[in-house]
């Protein structure tokens, strides 16, 4: 009996070391994709810029575009519509504070990724990455976060500071990479 | 005089001890006290043949039912079961569904009761056309269909999903009159199956540079969320199975990621590529929606993990009581960080406890349902559970939380989210008709 449960101990042991290994025998069903194949949906855009597609658009072009396609919702320049307003915002000092792109967004970068992947929200994805920036370069100079006529694009636009970009805590650190 | 069995049971229950204050009762006392106190507990036998009523077979019995159907449904007797929806006609904004605590029990939620939250409707997914992709810092981007997931080793586990803000109205300065399904809605559970994602990073090679995992879905606004890769390769899954079936279309059809225990919003529904990256992409749900603000105005950043959190169901808003009597407590414990190792219940705002019984299993970041045995007086009682995880961690009290996080400066809508990973004590407070108000106590 001993020797048994020994061995049996042993395959246990076994077994439970070469789970990495088992891994490894799994079915390889994973198809080699291209990046060529991948781009139409590679659409992430990371603080440093990395992500950020060839194109560039200034605030009055995306005046033009936020005014056919965004202000049905986010009201005429950025405020006084049904859905979340994009100007202006007091500085947060209530757990209850509106949160707006000038008073709480760290990343510029941020307003590229969530409008290319998400808005208009009726038909998201059918922005140019041109009109993308276009429609940053807007919002950001409507905030008075860029000169009027500064032009976004994959250099200037990881460039511009956000006033809250300090104003952050990692919750879990040891999680946190 | 002889005694009959409700003359047992009476005498069996004026022997039981309270072991704390407002009438709760040790949480064995069903198993020492015998059928006849469990009878009296849960079934008012203490009144003699009160129904006055002969018993008669019933029109059902007597004639053939109802075809048995292909895909069953609940009967129409239960059809005021269901979620309650913030944006029923869906309008350009965020719809919520939110499960119906009080009228269910046990510990997982049925698939057409799971909360959901869409940022812009559920997508219809074809699920022989979807795909998912692993590309960035590895050494062979890889697709996968879902007949190739299907034949990899599969795994299953019960697993509760929380939005960062559920129960985000017990901010409110003053406390909110909901039902708990209002209030605490946005937590359900449910078996899930499916792939390891450690399985398929490995099967892609990771690159020793990435940290993280940047997950997007197929939904219109491809929402996307940041994930350290420790997390991924713990115990994070690509879910094809929700209490055995596919996956309901507002839960991420075909295929969701799964992490168990962490912020609903990063368990991403219609999952469709993970790109391994060396830093987070500080994606809006990150960056903006699911960093609460501090007291102060300093916000906190990276709130991964859904802390331990209990809340009693029944008796809870909406459920009175139906005059002085024996009731069942009963209620939801879960943790982020592991089993429930314990939950303590209090009738009297917290100046006393009593231990209440764990329904076994208790798993892993699952629900765990408790249950206390209960004698109300008749008098005015409150009502709070608090729960403890085995990694040590207790849930705080209400006051514990508002000097760490704050409370709102007015009263919020009931179905608005004025912060983020609420998971302090709820106090519902018994009235003198046994009527149910949540308080601050």
């Amino acid at each position: 009996m001993y020797t048994r449960s020994l061995l049996g101990f042993a395959v246990t042991l076994t077994l439970a070391l070469s789970a990495r290994v088992a891994f490894a025998q799994t079915p390889n069903l994973g198809k080699p994709i291209s990046p060529a194949d991948i781009a139409a949906w590679d659409i992430n855009v990371l603080p440093d810029g990395s992500g950020l597609p060839p194109g560039s658009g200034t605030p009055a072009d995306g005046a033009r575009i936020y005014a056919a396609k965004c202000s049905a919702c986010h009201g005429p320049e950025g405020k006084g519509g049904v859905n979340g307003r994009l100007v202006g915002g007091d500085p947060i000092k209530i757990i209850d504070a509106e949160k707006t792109i000038a008073n709480f967004w760290p990343f510029a970068t941020t307003l590229f990724d969530y409008i290319r992947r998400a808005m208009p929200w009726p038909k998201p994805r059918s922005l140019t990455n041109e009109e993308v920036y276009a429609l940053t370069a807007y919002i950001l100079s409507l905030n008075k976060l860029i000169g009027e006529n500064d032009a976004m694009n994959a250099q200037t636009l990881p460039k511009v500071r956000m006033p809250n970009q300090d104003g952050f805590i990692v919750r879990f650190p040891d999680r946190t990479p | 005089m002889t005694m009959t069995p409700s003359d047992r049971a009476e005498r069996e229950l004026k022997n039981l001890e309270a072991v704390a204050g407002n009438g709760l009762l040790h949480r064995r006392a069903f198993l020492r006290g015998g059928a006849a106190l469990a009878g009296a507990m849960t079934g008012y036998t203490l009144v003699p043949s009160a129904s006055g009523q002969q018993l008669a077979d019933d029109a059902w019995s007597l004639v053939p039912g109802v075809t048995v159907p292909d895909y069953g449904t609940r009967s129409r007797f239960e059809k005021n079961v269901v979620r309650t929806l913030s944006n029923p006609k869906g309008e350009p904004r965020t719809q919520h569904a939110r499960t119906p605590h009080h009228l269910l029990n046990g510990t997982f939620t049925p698939n057409g009761l799971h909360f959901v939250i869409s940022h812009a409707g559920d997508p219809d997914i074809d699920p022989d056309k979807h795909r998912l992709v692993i590309h960035g810092l590895v050494k062979q981007s890889l697709v996968f269909t879902l007949d190739a997931l299907a034949r990899y080793p599969m795994v299953s586990r019960m697993a509760f999903v929380e939005c960062g803000g559920n129960s985000a109205p017990l901010f409110s300065l003053e406390p909110i009159q909901a039902s708990v399904q209002a209030l605490h809605g946005l937590v359900s559970c449910a078996e899930w199956t499916g792939v390891l994602l450690s399985t398929l990073l490995d099967e892609a090679g990771i690159d020793p540079k990435a940290k993280w995992i940047v997950v997007e879905g197929g939904d219109p606004p491809h929402v996307s969320r940041s994930v350290p890769l420790a997390k991924a390769m713990d115990d994070a899954m690509i879910a094809l199975y929700q209490n055995g079936e596919r996956i309901m279309p507002g839960n991420g059809y075909p295929m969701r990621l799964l992490l168990p225990g962490w912020e609903g919003n990063m368990n991403t529904k219609w999952v469709r590529r993970i790109q391994l990256t060396e830093g987070p992409g500080m994606t809006f749900y990150e960056a903006r929606t699911y960093a609460p603000v501090l007291p102060g105005g300093k916000a906190y950043r990276f709130y991964f993990i859904q802390e331990v959190k209990s809340f009693i169901t029944h008796p809870s808003p909406g459920l009175a009581l139906k005059g002085p009597g024996f009731y069942e407590i009963s209620g939801i414990a879960y943790s982020g960080t592991g089993r429930i190792a314990k939950v303590m219940v209090s009738a009297d705002g917290g100046k006393s406890w009593a231990q209440a019984a764990l329904q076994q299993p208790v798993l892993n970041k699952a629900f765990t349902r408790f249950r206390v045995p209960w004698r109300w007086d008749g008098g005015p009682a409150v009502l709070q559970s608090r729960a403890w995880d085995e990694a040590g961690y207790e849930q705080p009290t209400r006051a514990q939380l508002v000097a760490a996080r704050g409370e709102t400066t007015r009263v919020p809508a009931v179905t608005g989210f004025p912060s983020q990973h609420y998971n302090a004590v709820t106090s519902w407070s018994i009235e003198r008709g046994g009527e149910v108000k949540h308080v601050y106590a």
